[in-house]
């Protein structure tokens, strides 16, 4: 198993939308690494055989009817809002200048 | 551009697939109960599990699995006895979580088939890979600039489409169809939209983004004469995004297949990348330059319990799919006893379904479709509406029909009465005995007006008895005056030739 | 004149039928508490509390006592004060999971809890203080500062919940809401001397609890005793539609199990004991302590007998996989476009790296990385995938114990409470707090800490932990509670009731 590097923290930040300064880098990516390293012994017992478990109490089909239920208003939608206009939230552009 | 559609044929062999996304018309969103409609001020059909809020939690709503059970049964595919849905994650303002709920390696319906009628008839078959249930995003309004997403200042989020349930179908790979793949991806995209309004689960309109159209398309060189066409690999493909009209499917395969072939042929690389098609310049352009292949690190999503339905629901909802499109419309043209020309045209124009209901309501085949193809097809051209959308239904139409046969108004009034529906006046019965339009059927009422007319015409009558038959047109138009159009034509005639003495 | 924050939420209950205190005095004498002990610029400082909603909870307390007066039948707890984790979403109070990036967010709706305990009129004092997102066994990961534990305030008060847990132990409140993804309820109870329980998964709807791992988190109830516990558990469990994996089965009846073991003991019950879940690595008065407990076990009536579990060893990396996976998508959502902090840039994209870089802490950094790398290309099979395939193999150990044994029981924590600041550098040590309360969440069967005394050599609490199969909740209270009244009887009251005075305002 590779363990974590540098570059795959800067690359998982970018991917996670965490903006890393170098400092950043350096004091988390050497303890991602060692937690990384003591995690991966999980393949050691995970045989093909054995199935994967993703819910701890085994149900299925849990459905809702297909009935109106009451809705925020704008105003109760829009309240926490960074910012919004016209009855929608705002965000700063999607685009960069340089797209 | 130097090559065009039909000459890179020559030289390559087009490799395809689509992904339609079919958004579903149940009541409620796919995982709350926020209504799912069309046009609602902004953010107003939202609660805390389409806004993402914190500590809210999807539960799926049993008819959009209903739905997209029926359409993959529709489509011919093997529905899996436990699906599972997982979570698709990326960030973009319009998805209120920053994960799609959607599914991945278990989809609900997998491995189908379904036959596509070209326009001379051909079958094509197209390989369905998998059909899955997913969220649809909010959507994003532009501001600043030109009112696209490039050059604007910012942007605003509307999380109504947030959560409304889609159905996305993917195809195998399809290959063979040669200089006809523009069509058969077109006649492809027409057929799922004939099926889901078939089923009753989408009203399927392109033009409202309810099915939306996503073309991958690569090409393959052909191989030289004498070689192996098998050894030759695949080229690379571009996916063409949000192709969102039948015309437009056509138009954009052209076009990708003109700008691949012209690289191709230069020796220039075709980049695998997303791009947007321009309805207005009929082209596409490609997506955002430093776009990387995503990961989008699916998992299963553990808010949410395995699908697993019963092989006997299963069964019965099989019950209720409806026959493929193509064998209903030959059928039904058997049935109606419709050429081939009227057909293409009732298909065409959307009417099917409207004068089959038409039918079923008891009017007779060529009746309906001449007041579908006829006076409403004018209409909804005049009011810029489709037909579907125009506000009379076939049980009206046929109730008019019926006024007609059993002669209580003629076809002068019966449109009178139709333009009194279309405004809301109620149905056809109703608004001949409000407003009195009943043809006049009493014949001394009728007695009376020929005598008037013969009256003031004297010598009308003289040359109706000198065997101008014809003649009797005069007396008919006035009596119809006289009666504001109330009388029965014919009968009126029959008065006229018994006073004059005549036969018929 | 009675010193009413000193009794459990039962005695308060009884009292207030019987007319001898009003709610309005039991809300007051702890928001008087509050006042002197937990506060900045208090004495004792131990920030149990993130916010405190005095006019809120005199207005509940005020109906109810009316509504008492005027004859009228209420729910068992009505009236009685709590502490609600800051994880729970509550309408007209702020929740912000003890992050940064949620502060002073005012929710639009209250979780289905919120809603039980305002159907049950209990007046909601506050809500506590916790890890940022729940991640964290120590509370020192919180946004907001850490929480200090009221036996020695140098010390953590375990975590994540270790402002509820501290509320308690400092008589702040009766009774507390916890959250448990990997013992983040019986971990704080451990090092504080008080009770809680982690419900069978889905027993307690999760809707309006903000996720952290949704296949692992498990709201639960928290108290100084194991009946005031049980009660609680009663009053949050039960099905609910808007939590699709909310079990749709009676509430298990806890407190009529909790009054059977104390009143007729133990006959009959067979005790496992998990070879895996103690002796190395334990501390010695942690290990001592819990071996007079099965003494008394035994006194009781019950049989008690090893059990072995070899898959648990594997269970520390599992959880470590799973969470983070889960995490780093239940956090994407906090992305400053609906709620929440916003660092303003020229796109959104460098607005969401910016307000995410500044309103997580590094320990929320780090599980997210970990994840979003669980998770990622190539590497799923081998860590997401594996942790899962461990959490069967763990299932399974489980199931097999339980052939032979009624309940499972461990220590809680290996250590009793470690000073402030001791592991704040070394995540894989703070990690190791969490090892014998881990299996319980991964197979999502129910379990709960009760005091088991002090460890000899500093005094502090030590934690006894014990386990029942799915659905058999009510299980594990009936021993809890035999445990209980034969560990009173040596100590003359519960074990917070040994806890050092805290220096109060005057
Ligand atoms: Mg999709
Ligand atoms: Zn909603």
């Amino acid at each position: 198993m590779s363990t974590l590097s540098r570059a795959d923290v800067a690359r998982l930040a970018a991917l996670a939308r965490i903006d890393m300064t170098d400092e950043d880098l350096d004091r988390l990516s050497g303890q991602l690494a060692a937690i990384v390293d003591s995690v991966a012994l999980v393949a050691e017992v995970a045989g093909e055989d054995v199935p994967a478990t993703s819910h701890p109490i085994p149900m299925s089909n849990v459905h809702r009817t297909d009935e109106v239920r009451p809705s925020l208003t704008q105003d109760q939608a829009l309240d926490a809002a960074p910012e919004a206009e016209d009855g929608r939230f705002r965000v700063p552009k999607i685009l960069g200048e340089e797209a | 551009m130097s090559y065009t559609y039909d000459e890179a044929m020559k030289d390559f062999d087009p490799v395809f697939g689509i992904e339609v996304h079919v958004e579903l018309n149940t009541k409620t969103k796919m995982f709350c109960g926020c209504a799912n409609e069309f046009g609602a001020e902004p953010n107003t059909n939202v609660c805390p599990v389409c806004l993402g809020l914190p500590g809210s939690m999807p539960v799926t709503n049993e008819k959009a699995v209903e739905s997209a059970i029926r359409l993959g049964l529709a489509l011919g595919c093997s529905i899996r006895e436990s699906s599972r849905f997982a979570r698709k994650n990326y960030f973009y303002p319009d998805l209120a979580k920053d994960y799609q709920i959607s599914q991945y390696d278990e989809p609900t319906s997998y491995e189908g088939e379904l036959d596509v009628v070209l326009d001379d008839g051909t079958v094509f078959t197209v390989g369905i890979e998998r059909a899955h249930m997913e969220e649809d995003a909010g959507k994003n309004t532009h501001v600043g600039g030109s009112g696209g997403i490039q050059g604007a200042d910012y942007s605003l989020v509307d999380y109504n489409r947030g959560g409304v349930p889609l159905v996305e179908i993917v195809t195998k790979t399809i290959e063979g169809a040669g200089e006809r793949t523009a069509e058969v991806a077109r006649a492809y995209v027409a057929t799922i939209r004939d099926i889901v309004r078939g089923l009753g689960i989408s009203d399927g309109r392109m033009e409202q983004g309810r099915l939306r159209a996503d073309v991958n398309l690569s090409l393959r060189p052909k191989a030289a004469d004498g070689e192996d066409q098998s050894a030759v690999p695949f080229g690379k493909r571009s996916e063409t995004k949000n192709v969102n009209s039948l015309r437009a499917i056509e138009r954009a395969i052209h076009f990708e297949v003109g700008r691949q072939a012209d690289l191709l042929s230069k020796g220039e690389p075709v980049v695998q990348e997303t791009r947007h098609w321009h309805e207005d310049t009929n082209s596409t352009t490609p997506g955002r330059s430093k776009e990387q292949a995503e990961d989008y690190r699916y998992f299963p999503e553990p808010d949410l319990l395995p699908v697993e339905p019963s092989r006997e629901w299963v069964e019965e909802l099989r019950g209720t799919i409806p026959e493929h499109p193509a064998k209903m419309r030959a059928r039904l043209q058997e049935e109606w006893g419709f050429s081939d020309l009227e057909m293409r045209d009732a298909v065409a124009a959307d009417a099917l379904v409207l004068i089959s209901d038409t039918v079923a309501a008891g009017a007779p085949a060529q009746a309906a479709r001449k007041w579908w193809m006829g006076e409403l097809a004018r209409t909804a051209n005049e009011r810029e509406f489709t037909l579907p959308e125009l506000p009379v239904t076939p049980a009206d139409i046929a109730e008019l029909q019926g006024l007609i046969d059993s002669g209580r108004i003629n076809d002068k009034i019966a449109r009178q009465v139709l333009a009194g529906v279309l405004d809301g006046e109620g149905a056809p019965t109703a608004i001949v005995e409000a407003r009195g339009l009943e043809v006049v059927s009493d014949d001394s009422a009728l007695e009376a007006a020929v005598d008037e007319a013969l009256a003031a015409q004297p010598d009308v009558l003289a040359k109706i008895q000198e065997g101008k038959v014809q003649a009797a047109g005069a007396i008919v138009g006035a009596v119809m005056k006289a009666t504001k159009g109330q009388a029965d034509a014919g009968r009126v005639r029959e008065i006229i030739l018994a006073r004059a003495g005549v036969e018929g | 004149m009675t010193d009413w924050t000193r009794a459990s939420a039962l005695e308060m209950a009884e009292a207030m039928a019987a007319g001898t205190v009003t709610s309005v005095e039991l809300v007051q004498a702890h928001l008087d508490r509050i006042a002197a002990v937990d506060g900045e610029g208090t004495p004792s400082n131990v920030h149990a509390f993130l916010h405190v909603d005095a006019e809120g909870a005199l207005a509940t307390a005020a109906e109810v006592d009316a509504d008492r007066a005027a004859g009228k039948e209420l729910p068992l707890l009505a009236g009685v004060p709590i502490a609600v984790k800051d994880i729970v979403v509550t309408k007209g109070m702020p929740t912000t999971a003890g992050s940064r990036i949620l502060e002073g967010w005012m929710p639009p709706y209250d979780a289905t809890l919120t809603t039980k305990l305002k159907a049950q009129r209990m007046p909601i004092l506050g809500k506590t203080n916790m890890d940022e997102f729940a991640m964290g066994s120590s509370t020192e990961h919180s946004g907001y500062g850490p929480t200090h534990n009221p036996w020695d305030l140098d010390r953590i008060p375990g975590g994540s919940g270790g402002g509820s847990a501290a509320s308690l132990a400092a008589f702040e409140a009766p009774l507390a809401i916890g959250s448990d993804t990997g013992g983040s309820i019986r971990q704080p109870a451990a090092v504080t001397g008080t009770v809680g329980a982690k419900p069978t998964y889905g027993g307690v709807s999760r809707y309006g609890a903000i996720a952290l791992a949704s296949s692992l988190d498990q709201l639960g109830p928290c108290g100084r005793t194991v009946a005031d516990t049980a009660a609680l558990h009663e009053v949050m469990g039960g099905h609910d539609p808007m939590d699709a994996t909310s079990l749709d089965e009676p509430v298990p009846a806890c407190l009529a199990a909790a009054r059977d073991g104390r009143e007729n003991g133990l006959k009959g019950v067979r005790i496992g004991v998990v070879k895996e879940l103690g002796g190395e690595g334990y501390q010695a008065g942690v290990s001592q302590r819990f071996e007079e407990s099965l003494e008394h076990l035994r006194a009781a009536g019950a049989e008690v007998v090893e059990v072995s579990c070899p898959s648990f060893k594997y269970a520390l990396a599992a959880y470590y996989l799973i969470l983070p996976s889960e995490a780093s998508s239940n956090l994407a959502k906090f992305d400053s476009v609906r709620f929440g902090m916003r660092v303003e840039k020229d796109t959104i994209e460098k607005t969401m790296l910016a307000t995410r870089a500044e309103g997580f802490g590094d320990e929320v950094k780090r599980r997210i990385i970990l994840g979003t790398y669980a998770l990622s290309a190539g590497y799923y099979d081998a860590y997401y995938g594996s942790a899962q395939k461990v959490r069967t193999l763990i299932q399974r150990d489980f199931a097999a114990a339980f052939e032979t044994a009624d309940v499972l029981v461990s220590p809680t924590a290996p250590t009793t409470p470690f000073k402030l600041g001791e592991r704040l550098d070394d995540p894989l040590a703070m990690y190791l707090n969490d090892v014998a309360t881990i299996p319980v969440n991964l197979a999502g069967v129910p379990a709960m800490s009760l005091p088991a005394g002090t460890a000899p050599e500093d005094g502090l609490p030590v934690g006894f932990q014990i386990i029942a199969p799915a659905h058999e909740d009510a299980r594990m209270y009936r021993v809890a509670a035999a445990l209980e009244k034969a560990l009173e009887g040596e100590w003359g009251g519960p074990l917070t009731s040994l806890a050092p005075e805290l220096e109060v305002v005057k």
